[in-house]
C-alpha cells in the first residue's frame, strides 16, 4: 500500500446486540494486520478516537427502530462511499422485528405505562428499507471469515465471494450426513442461506435459519414436509419467525400458517 | 474569583458495549449532577418471548448480548430446568461450567487488554497501544482466542453458540477431542498468570469505597450457575427470592432501569463482588497469584477490577483444565423434558455479574411471561455514585484529562449497555 492513503473504515451501530461488530474483534489472528491495512476511523466499541468522514467503507450493524436512527442512517449513507450491512438485524430487521407482527397500538399500551415517553417506531426495519446498500452480509451473527473476505475484497477492489446457495450444500461439502434423512430431525437448511458452514447439523441439530432465506427458497414444500412430520401451525409460524422473521420469503410463509 | 460552571460531556461513550453517554455538571467545584445516559433503543425481548416455546428461550435471549451470549443461555436454561424440577449432574453439568469458563476468558480478556488497559497507559485503543506494546497486545489476543476456542468447540461457534439446550446439549464430545485444546489451555494459564502480574503494576488512583457486593455463593465452587445470593452486608437468599429483595427504579435520563436493594440501596455485582465473597473458593493457583500481586483478599478500589478480572481469567483457565482432566463423555447428550405449568428462576454469573431470569410457562410449554435483569442495570447506580465521589478529587485536572478519567471510571464496570437497556419499558408495565 506504499504511497497510497489507507482506506478509512467506520463501524456503525443501530438496534442490535453488538455481536456482529464483535466478530471483528474476534479475528484475533487477523486484527492487527487488518488494522495495518486500513484506518479504523470510527469504531466506538473499540476506540475513543474518532476521525471525521467521509469514509471509504462503512460496516453497519443493527436495524432501524427509532425516529432518530431513521435520520442517522441517512447521515451514515451520505458520509460513506461503500456501505455494507452486517448481520440479520441490519439486513432483515433482526429478532426485534417480531414486534412487526403485533398491532402496534396494542403493543404500546400493553407495554408502556407512559406511551408519550416512547421513542420507538412501529416496525424494526432493515437498513436497505431506508438507504442504498452496496453489499449485505447474512447471519445472526455473521461469520467472521466472511467479514474478513468482504474487507479484503474491498481493499483489492474485487467482488466478495459469499455464495448464495443453501445450508444443505454446505453440509454436503462438510461431509455431514443429512439430519432430516438420518435422524428425522426437522431442519430449515434447504431454504436457508449459506455462510455459517452448516454448523447446526454438524452438532446433531436442525438448522433454525439464523442466516435467513436463500435466494428463491421453496418454503412451501419445506413446510409440507414439516407438517407431514408432525409440525403444527403454531410451531411452523415460530420456525419462520425468529432472527430473520421480516425477510420477505420467511414473513410470507409464516403468514400463510398464521 | 468568578463563579465557575463546568460540564463534562461525553456524547458517545467509547469502549463499552452499546450506546451510552455521560453528563456531569460541576458548579464552584461542587458536583451538581451526574447522569449516565443509556440511549440504546429497547428491543422488547420480554414482550416477544410471550407465546414462544420454553425450548426457544436460550437462543432468543442470547441475542440480547453478543458479548455474553453463554450467560443468557445458561440463565435461561437453568430457569427452565428449575421450572421443570430437574438439576443436571455429572459431566453435562461440567461441560456447562467449561463453556462458561470460555466466555469469562473471552469477555474478560477483551475488556482487560482491548477496552480497559489502554486507559491506564494513555492510548485511545488497543490497536494504537500495539504500536508500542505489540507483545502485550498479541498475548491478549491469543489468550482471548483460547476463550473463544472453548466456546466454539463446545458450543459450535463463539457468538450465539448453538449447542446448549434445556436438558443438556445437542452433541457431546469424546475426551480425546479436547486434547488439542488442553495443550493450548496450559499456555493460556501461563499467559493469564502473566496478565495478573502485568495488570497489578498499572498505575491506580486511590479510590477505596464502601460497597455492598452481591454475588452467588456455592458451598464448594467459585460460582457460575448455582448458589445462593449473598452480600457482605448480610444478604443470604435463595435465587427464587430475588424479586422480594431487589427492585428496579426508573430514572428519567436513562433507557435502562437502576436496580437497588429494597432494604438498603445501590449494590455492586461482577468480578469484584465474586472475588470478595468467594476468595477461598478460587483455585490455589489463582489465590496465590492474587496475593502475590498485592491484591489482598479483599478489593474495594474499582480501578483494580482489571486485576480481579485477570485473576478470574487465571481461575477460568485452571478450572477448564481441571474439568478436562477428569472429563468422561456423558452417556447421552441431554435428557428429554416434558413441559408442565410452572415458574422457574435462575441466576448465573455472567462475566459482568449476576444475570437473573424468571419464566412462567403453561402445560404446553409456552412462555406466559418473562423477566430478565442483566448485570449492568444493577451496577448503574453504583457507577453514578462513584462519579459523584470521584470527580471532586480530580477537579484540578484539565478538561480532557478529567473527561478521560471519568470514562475510565465507568469502564471499571465493563458496562454492557446493550444488555442493560432491553428491559426498561417492559418493567414499567408492572409499576
Ligand atoms: S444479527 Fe444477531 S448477532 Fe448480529 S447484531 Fe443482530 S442480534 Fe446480534
Ligand atoms: S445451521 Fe442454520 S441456524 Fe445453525 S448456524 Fe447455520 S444458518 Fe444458523
Amino acid at each position: 500500500m506504499a504511497g497510497k492513503k489507507k482506506p478509512k473504515v467506520a463501524v456503525w451501530k443501530f438496534a442490535s446486540c453488538d455481536g456482529c461488530q464483535l466478530s471483528l474483534l474476534d479475528c484475533e489472528d487477523e486484527l492487527l494486520a487488518v488494522a495495518e491495512a486500513i484506518e479504523i476511523a470510527n469504531f466506538p466499541e473499540a476506540s475513543r478516537a474518532v476521525v471525521k468522514g467521509p469514509y471509504d467503507l462503512s460496516l453497519v450493524e443493527g436495524s432501524i427502530t427509532t425516529p432518530h436512527d431513521e435520520e442517522r442512517i441517512h447521515q451514515v449513507r451520505r458520509s460513506s462511499k461503500f456501505l455494507v450491512t452486517i448481520g440479520a438485524c441490519a439486513t432483515a430487521g433482526g429478532i426485534q422485528a417480531l414486534r412487526n407482527f403485533k398491532d402496534v397500538q396494542d403493543f404500546v399500551s400493553i407495554v408502556y405505562a407512559t406511551p408519550d415517553y416512547i421513542d420507538t417506531l412501529a416496525k424494526s426495519s432493515a437498513i436497505s428499507d431506508h438507504v442504498r446498500v452496496d453489499f449485505e452480509l447474512r447471519g445472526c451473527p455473521i461469520n467472521k471469515y466472511q467479514l474478513v473476505e468482504v474487507v479484503s475484497a474491498y481493499l483489492k477492489d474485487r467482488k466478495p465471494v459469499t455464495p448464495a446457495h443453501s445450508v444443505c450444500v454446505e453440509c454436503k461439502r462438510r461431509g455431514t450426513v443429512c439430519v432430516m434423512v438420518s435422524q428425522g430431525t426437522l431442519c430449515m437448511g434447504p431454504v436457508v442461506h449459506a455462510g455459517c458452514g452448516a454448523i447446526c447439523p454438524a452438532y446433531d441439530r436442525g438448522c433454525y435459519g439464523c442466516f435467513g432465506p436463500k435466494e428463491t427458497p421453496n418454503t412451501e414444500s419445506l413446510s409440507e414436509w414439516f407438517k407431514d412430520h408432525g409440525m403444527g401451525n403454531e410451531e411452523l409460524v415460530r420456525a419462520y419467525r425468529s432472527f430473520n422473521a421480516y425477510a420477505t420469503p420467511f414473513r410470507k410463509e409464516s403468514e400463510r400458517h398464521d | 474569583m468568578t463563579k465557575k460552571t463546568r460540564t463534562i460531556k461525553v456524547d458517545y461513550l467509547a469502549r463499552v458495549e452499546g450506546e451510552g453517554a455521560l453528563y456531569i455538571k460541576i458548579k464552584d467545584d461542587v458536583v451538581q449532577d451526574v447522569k449516565l445516559k443509556i440511549f440504546e433503543p429497547p428491543r422488547f425481548f420480554e414482550a416477544f418471548l410471550q407465546g414462544r416455546d420454553f425450548r426457544e428461550a436460550p437462543d432468543i435471549t442470547a441475542r440480547i448480548c453478543g458479548i455474553c451470549p453463554v450467560a443468557y443461555q445458561m440463565s435461561a436454561i437453568h430457569a427452565m430446568e428449575n421450572a421443570l424440577g430437574i438439576q443436571l449432574e455429572g459431566p453435562l453439568r461440567e461441560i456447562r461450567r467449561l463453556m462458561y469458563c470460555g466466555e469469562w476468558i473471552e469477555s474478560h480478556v477483551l475488556h482487560i487488554y482491548m477496552l480497559h488497559a489502554p486507559d491506564f497507559l494513555g492510548y485511545e485503543d488497543a490497536v494504537r497501544m500495539a504500536k508500542d506494546h505489540k507483545e502485550i497486545v498479541e498475548r491478549g489476543l491469543q489468550l482471548k482466542k483460547i476463550g473463544n476456542e472453548i466456546v466454539s468447540l463446545v458450543g459450535g461457534r463463539e457468538i450465539h453458540p448453538i449447542n446448549a439446550r434445556v436438558g443438556g446439549f445437542y452433541k457431546v464430545f469424546a475426551k480425546t477431542e479436547f486434547d488439542g485444546l488442553k495443550e493450548r489451555l496450559k499456555w493460556a494459564r501461563d499467559a493469564a498468570l502473566e496478565t495478573v502480574r502485568w495488570t497489578a503494576q498499572l498505575p491506580f488512583p486511590e479510590f477505596e469505597q464502601d460497597y455492598e457486593f452481591v454475588a452467588l455463593r456455592h458451598p464448594e465452587e467459585y460460582p457460575f450457575n448455582e448458589g445462593r445470593l449473598v452480600s457482605n452486608r448480610g444478604l443470604d437468599i435463595a435465587v427464587a427470592d430475588y424479586e422480594n429483595h431487589f427492585v428496579e427504579e426508573h430514572v428519567e435520563h436513562s433507557n435502562a432501569l437502576h436496580s437497588v436493594l429494597k432494604e438498603r440501596d445501590s449494590y455492586f455485582v461482577g468480578p469484584m463482588a465474586r472475588y470478595n465473597l468467594n476468595f477461598e473458593r478460587l483455585s490455589p493457583l489463582a489465590q496465590e497469584a492474587a496475593l502475590e500481586s498485592g491484591l489482598g483478599r479483599e478489593c474495594n478500589n474499582p480501578f483494580k477490577s482489571i486485576v480481579v478480572r485477570s485473576v478470574e481469567v487465571l481461575y477460568a483457565c485452571d478450572e477448564a483444565l481441571r474439568i478436562l482432566e477428569s472429563y468422561e463423555k456423558p452417556d447421552r447428550p441431554h435428557i428429554d423434558l416434558e413441559p408442565r405449568e410452572s415458574v422457574g428462576y435462575s441466576c448465573t454469573e455472567a462475566p459482568r455479574g449476576i444475570l437473573y431470569h424468571r419464566y412462567s410457562i403453561d402445560a404446553q410449554g409456552r412462555i406466559l411471561n418473562a423477566r430478565i435483569v442483566p448485570p449492568t442495570s444493577q451496577n448503574q447506580k453504583t457507577i453514578e455514585n462513584d462519579l459523584w465521589k470521584f470527580v471532586p478529587k480530580f477537579l484540578d485536572l484539565p478538561e480532557e484529562k478529567l473527561t478521560w478519567q471519568c470514562e475510565q471510571a465507568i469502564r471499571n464496570y465493563d458496562p454492557c449497555i446493550s444488555c442493560a437497556t432491553h428491559f426498561l419499558k417492559l418493567d414499567l408495565e408492572r409499576v
